[in-house]
């Protein structure tokens, strides 16, 4: 195994990123007790791995990059960090994230944004900034992430590594702090396939703490095909639009080309209710998470700001500042949308075209279409700042990635060339609970595309 | 003006559960403040809902012996609102599809004879924590032993028509709920907890007009006080030309009155929406048939079957049936070998006196109330006498017939001793002697009585009866 010490040493050395929260003196501490206590037989033995901010770990604080939160530290650890310690991995920290994971660029953490590994200028992507700027920068193999909508996919595209969101219901959620408990699952950064896809299936099966969790056993890991023979893929159209950048068209058409040189059929399908997606995500989404942070109210945990005289002074001080504007903006949305006099006319409709969106990724399936592959991101990474003052600009970089969240579908990013040295990402989104198909067309895929070629 | 009163009750009863509704804590009552908790029932971060599937099937009990349609399918709802015991900021509910709809509950309504009340629904939910005011001088405390408690929630239509019948209704609900062991339903604890919506109308009206909730009756004697009292405050403000504003009142019992909740309490929006962290309740055929074998025989069905086995009254058989240890324990005694009406009159005065005394606890085991009851009807034991044995037995335990010994209690059967002491009698009461032989017949109560007084109870009086009645004759 990986020593302690070289562990710590090489995330310490990616400081400058601020892709990590935890402070160097706690890490190397922590990773000197986790590795004396690891167990040798573990698959994952002695393995770092990062973990997002917004999931709790007994070693460190989880903030959920958020002030309301700061030095909260957990009495229980998530199900995914119990199984990745009795695997024998090691928890190397926590990572920056957006604020309750809204946000796609890491800009919307109380703790500073995280820069762009390969550009200090550019975002890394969001909401799991952190974790996807740690492995790109070489410093762990692996990070957990969380996905609402693309938390994972959009910072891999990114940052040029891959990123696996499950099926919803394939990884306990149980202590990954809320945000769309019907959307959220957490999922995994690795260097290659293969790393991101064994610590996808430790973490991976049944937990009676969560109900939404499906009674499975744990993902088991296809072998790396020799061809893509038999498989179909399909590209849906609203997925290529007319106005992609080029670049991103051209990375992914000659990622096409080597997946039919491989041996896949590809097909083109419809999805025609996409559009609807991103609206329709953000209704749900900020509905729940009106829900699931209403806990934050400075009467058990957290910091406590000053101006509380009364009840109401207490709720107002602690969640009008220990809040960011962007998290604010989410619970005012979803408070609204979940009012009485306006739940039919959205959340109701929102829940309506998800059924829609969910309905025409079975259509395409039922029509013998095996696996689907898209752009990720339809650019590669912006600058920082230059969607901060526009939400709704900031919002469609998730347009390819919230399908699959609302469909409860499992996807995943692999890096597919670069454009002007910037990674671009590759979408692949595959059959409930059939991760394992999709990871053998990436495995496929990995091998022979020539990731950091310019497209 | 005639005015008629229209009450509806929604109940919350917490399920006699060991652990909470969506975590392992226990529920036992009593425990010092914030020990019984988890990540779950505290709300911490990443802590997610895990159903506690006792307490389903006890919900789907009360459900079903209330008559109502449990659904195969309901779903669990979040009730948004901002509280420091509501540890999540929303309190895990039901709301549009419920667990149970459309029951009934048929009770004795002291106006109205029997009335047959509708049950709206019938919901499971959690309980919040509290907030303990008095306690510290500065602030309020907070315990969260109780918060994920489950509960149900019985709403009953607007069926009750005063407040003395809300009262009968809901003691008959808490008997029902009592008897299929679903609660404890004990108001004090907080284990049955009521909230009323009253509103009143001119006789004859057929519309219902606008209602107040009526909150904070906290023990079963209030019920019937604080609807009559905001019956009356509401008769009083119409008559006075005001109108009835639909508003939270709360009951002071020490006043006796009801105050207008603060509107800064209440006009929540709750915003429900369907519980993302739990997937829809689905249950069975064969789950909702098994929860049906496992209730035990119903109050109703109880009275109505000891009205046929036993030829007991209605009357006598509803207060033997009053709850569900009493009826069994007048079985036993009818297996003993009673007689079923004199088992009732001996259960109904003497045993539930006793129990009363001692903690509900039914002292004589119906073996031996069996035995005394034998003893009376033999003729060895006097009613009186009888009833000496029994709070001996209640009180020592032991052999009735040994203890009637002891206590020197066995009527004397022998003729010639009961006849000296009539001859005493009759020598001692020369007057009523002549009166009696005159035609003044009744006179024969007097001179058994007087038999009982000089034989110090021991005379069987059947037998004095017999042998006054030959020597008054004898001697004519």
């Amino acid at each position: 195994m990986s020593d302690a010490k070289a562990v710590a040493d090489r995330l310490v050395k990616a400081k400058r990123l601020n892709a990590l929260l935890t402070p160097p003196k706690d890490l190397r501490k922590s990773l000197n007790a986790q590795a004396a206590a690891a167990r040798p037989t573990g698959v994952l033995y002695g393995m770092p791995v990062a973990v997002k901010d917004n999931i709790c770990t007994l070693e460190f604080t989880t903030t959920c990059g958020s002030r309301i939160l700061e030095g909260y530290r957990s009495p229980y650890e998530a199900t995914a960090v119990a199984k990745l310690k009795a695997a024998g991995a090691l928890i190397a920290g926590k990572t920056n994230c957006d604020e309750f994971a809204m946000g796609s660029s890491t800009e919307h953490s109380a703790y500073g944004r995280v820069l762009h590994p390969l550009d200090k200028a550019r975002v890394p992507g969001g909401s799991s900034g952190g974790s996807a700027a740690l492995v790109a920068a070489g410093a762990v193999p692996a990070a957990l992430g969380s996905e609402t909508g693309g938390s994972v996919r959009q910072p891999a595209s990114f940052c040029g590594v891959v990123g696996i969101k499950p099926t919803y219901g394939r990884v306990s959620r149980y202590g990954l702090v809320a945000f769309g408990s019907s959307l959220d699952q957490i999922g995994v950064f690795g260097r290659s396939v293969h790393d991101a896809a064994r610590v996808l299936s430790v973490i991976s099966g049944r937990d009676p703490r969560d109900s939404t969790c499906e009674d499975r056993d744990s993902l088991r890991l296809p072998t790396v095909p020799e061809s893509l023979q038999g498989f179909v893929i399909g590209l849906p159209r609203e997925y290529f639009p007319p106005e992609l950048d080029p670049a991103v068209r051209r990375a992914c058409d000659r990622a096409i080309r080597l997946m039919k040189e491989l041996g896949a059929a590809v097909r083109e399908v419809s999805l025609p209710h996409t559009p609807y997606a991103v609206p329709t995500y953000y209704v749900i989404a900020p509905a729940e998470a009106s829900s699931n942070l209403a806990r934050y109210d400075g009467v058990r945990y957290g910091p406590r700001f000053n101006g509380a005289v009364d009840l109401r002074g207490l709720y107002r001080s602690t969640r009008g500042q220990g809040f960011g504007p962007e998290v604010r903006r989410r619970i005012l949305v979803g408070t609204y949308v979940l009012s009485a006099g306006y739940y039919d006319a959205y959340y109701k409709r929102a829940q309506q075209m998800r059924a829609l969106i969910a309905q025409d990724f079975r259509n395409a399936f039922d029509r013998g279409v095996d696996l689907l592959f898209t752009p990720t991101v339809p650019s590669p990474a912006f600058k920082a700042g230059e969607k901060l003052g526009d939400p709704i600009a900031m919002y469609m970089s998730d347009i390819f990635t919230v399908t699959a969240n609302l469909a409860g579908l499992p996807a995943m990013s692999l890096p597919i060339g670069r454009i002007k040295g910037l990674p671009i990402g590759g979408q692949l989104i595959g059959q409930a609970f059939l991760e394992d198909e999709m990871i053998e067309a990436a495995y496929a895929l990995e091998r022979v595309v020539p990731e950091t070629d310019e497209a | 003006m005639n005015w008629e009163t229209v009450i509806g009750l929604e109940t919350h009863v917490q399920l006699r559960t060991k652990s909470k509704m969506f975590c392992g804590c226990s529920t036992a009552f009593g425990a010092p403040p914030n020990t019984q908790v988890c990540p779950v029932c505290l709300g911490l971060p990443g802590a997610l809902p895990a159903a506690n599937g006792a307490a389903i099937g006890l919900a789907v009990r009360g459900a079903l012996a209330l008559g109502c349609t449990v659904h195969p399918k309901s779903i669990f709802a979040r009730k948004n609102y901002f509280y420091p015991d509501l540890p999540k900021g929303y309190q895990i509910s039901q709301f549009d599809q419920p667990l149970a709809t459309s029951g009934t509950l048929s009770f004795v309504s002291p106006e109205r004879s029997v009335v047959t009340a509708t049950i709206v629904r019938l919901h499971l939910e959690e309980d919040a924590g509290k907030s303990i005011h008095d306690r510290f001088a500065k602030g309020t405390g907070i315990d969260l032993n109780r918060s994920g408690v489950p509960l149900i929630e019985i709403v009953g239509g607007p069926d009750l028509r005063s407040p003395a019948e809300a009262r009968a209704y809901l003691q008959t609900l808490k008997q029902l709920l009592e008897y299929i062991g679903i609660s404890d339903c004990d108001m004090e604890k907080g284990s049955l907890r009521v909230d009323a919506n009253v509103s009143v109308r001119r006789a004859g009206e057929t519309a219902f007009n606008t209602r107040t909730e009526v909150k904070n009756i906290n023990s079963f004697a209030y019920v019937e006080k604080a609807l009559t009292v905001e019956r009356d405050r509401q008769i009083a403000l119409i008559e006075s030309g005001g109108t009835v504003t639909q508003q939270t009142m709360l009951y002071d019992a020490k006043e006796n009155a009801v105050r207008p909740q603060r509107s800064k309490e209440e006009s929540h929006d709750y915003r429900y929406f369907p519980e993302p962290d739990l997937p829809p309740l689905v249950l069975t055929a064969e789950f909702v048939a098994e929860q049906q074998s496992a209730l035990p025989e119903l109050p109703a069905a109880k009275r109505d079957r000891f009205v046929a086995a036993y030829a007991l009254s209605r009357e006598h058989a509803t207060v033997v049936t009053s709850n569900r240890a009493v009826a069994d324990y007048y079985e036993s005694v009818v297996r003993a070998g009673a007689e079923p009406q004199a088992a009732a009159n001996w259960v109904m005065t003497e045993a539930l006196a006793d129990a009363n005394d001692h903690q509900e606890q039914l002292r004589v085991a119906p073996g031996a109330l069996a035995q005394v009851i034998a003893l009376v009807k033999g003729g060895t034991l006097s009613h009186q006498a009888a009833k000496k044995v029994f709070g001996e037995v209640a009180a020592k335990g032991g052999e009735p017939r040994n203890i009637a010994e002891a206590l020197g209690l066995i009527q004397v059967a022998d003729t010639n001793v009961v006849a000296g002491w009539v001859t005493d009698v009759l020598g001692a009461h020369a007057p009523e002697v002549g009166r009696y032989r005159n035609g003044e017949t009744k006179l024969m109560a007097f001179f058994v009585g007087q038999v009982m007084r000089a034989s110090k109870g021991k005379a069987d009086p059947k037998l004095a009866q017999r042998v006054l009645e030959e020597k008054l004759a004898a001697s004519a």
